[in-house]
């Protein structure tokens, strides 16, 4: 029996479309930050999508083969070829007249950002007409949380133990595809599906290459339990560690303007991976997202209300750490 | 969702060879066995926000009606949406066997 107050009118309100594409049973760990992202994708995608996935947790989570947990179909291919995949694709569905159909190329941050890179340099450089998504959940999760080029500096991996975690910060994708000259690309988070849903539809209708890329957390591979899988990535762009941003033919867009000064070290001591860090290694981690805010300010035009936060840290920072900067000590 | 049969067909690609479709859902797979605590709904506190709904990985919470109604057959019990609630109208209680 429903309750009094709420019998008659009230229902619930949804700010992204009701229209599911990806069933229940899927075989995604608890809190599983990739399969919302998918989801979320296919809300705003529709029906008419044909996906090509490389090895990545979503060759799993999707099935054992005759089954699958998407109503879309999806094809499996080789590590390194998700984007050529794609290009073949949309190449046979363009011949045969169904340019029309959304032809994706789903990929974890290995697949994009280390092993399948050259296939996706290629299909940005000769134009194909695909949406490219990188999901970054940080690290090889699907094979045993190996590191990536997407690891974040200071993080533990399997391959990356301390006290010999990752030195070296994460690669920034969005910018190598800026330097293709993409007609679009953007970053997204998995806390923020409205400002996901968005940029998807308007990457859907832009013709070239697309190149979004989600940031969708991993409880057992970030060493955080599972109801705090939404929190943390969160924190991910109110630290301004993850910002969130748009790139339209290289004009730099903020698409979530960040206000308040929230320290980095908020997100990282939710996550077991960054336990091991001290003070000034954390100091490290907040002048490298310094660094990065300044840079995405000064390139999207607009006046960088952090700029105080950055001084006097490079000096005390790089003293401490000359490894991290790449400085030979004599 | 659950009264959904599990036949065996090939539906949307009928311009593609039938080894590239899928011929089954994964619907089959009740991942409700995998939980340890299960999240339970007070239906008083829900304000219909639907964020449970919005932020839950396994796709389980029906809002067709006036407050979130769980599906344990898929729940895998990870806690996201007691922890997103704005109102703490959703609780997780140890799973009783």
């Amino acid at each position: 029996m429903r309750p009094s107050h709420l019998v008659g009118g009230k229902t619930m309100k949804t700010t992204i479309p009701k229209e599911e594409l990806v069933y229940s049973g899927h075989l995604a760990c608890q809190g599983c930050g990739a399969t919302l992202a998918m989801r979320y994708t296919l809300k705003a995608l529709g029906q008419n999508t044909v996906y090509s996935v490389p090895a990545c947790c979503w060759s799993v989570i999707d099935g054992p083969f005759p089954y699958t947990s998407l109503q879309i179909p999806l094809f499996h291919t080789a590590f390194e070829t998700a984007a050529s995949m794609a290009s073949g694709i949309q190449a046979g569905f363009a011949i045969r007249g169904k340019g029309d159909i959304n032809v994706v190329a789903w990929a974890g941050d290995g697949g994009t950002v280390d092993i399948g890179i050259q296939a996706l340099s290629g299909m940005v450089e000769r134009g194909d007409n695909v949406l490219y998504i990188c999901y970054d959940n940080e690290a090889y999760m699907n094979t045993g949380i190996q590191r990536s080029g997407s690891t974040p500096v200071g993080a533990w991996t399997t391959t990356t133990p301390p006290p010999h975690f990752k030195k070296s910060p994460k690669k920034d994708m969005v910018a190598i595809m800026v330097a293709h000259h993409i007609p679009y690309t953007a970053t997204g988070n998995i806390a923020y599906p409205e400002d996901w849903i968005k940029k998807v539809n308007k990457a859907k209708e832009i013709v070239g290459p697309k190149y979004l890329q989600i940031l969708a957390s991993c409880p057992p591979g970030w060493k955080h339990s599972s109801e705090i899988s939404i929190e943390v990535v969160r924190l991910a762009t109110s630290t301004r560690k993850w910002p969130l941003y748009e790139v339209e033919n290289g004009n730099y867009k903020f698409t979530r303007m960040t206000r308040k000064f929230v320290p980095v070290s908020e997100f990282l001591k939710l996550q077991g991976r960054f336990r091991h860090l001290t003070e000034e290694e954390i100091d490290v981690i907040q002048l490298l997202v310094e660094e990065h805010w300044a840079d995405l300010c000064a390139k999207a035009g607009i006046e960088n209300q952090f700029a105080d936060k950055l001084e006097g840290y490079t000096e005390k920072v790089k003293k401490h750490h000359p490894q991290w900067f790449h400085i030979e000590e004599d | 969702m659950m009264a959904e049969k599990y036949e065996i067909k090939i539906s949307g690609a009928k311009d593609m060879p039938p080894m590239a479709a899928s011929l089954g859902k994964m619907l089959v797979n009740k991942t409700g066995s995998w939980r340890n605590i299960r999240p339970l709904v007070i239906p008083e506190k829900c304000n219909g926000c639907s964020l449970c709904w919005k932020f839950c990985p396994d796709f389980c919470i029906n809002i067709d009606g006036d407050y979130p109604i769980i599906n344990y057959d898929y729940c895998k019990g990870c806690g996201v949406c007691a922890h997103e609630c704005p109102t703490e109208a959703i609780v997780m209680e140890e799973e009783i066997k």
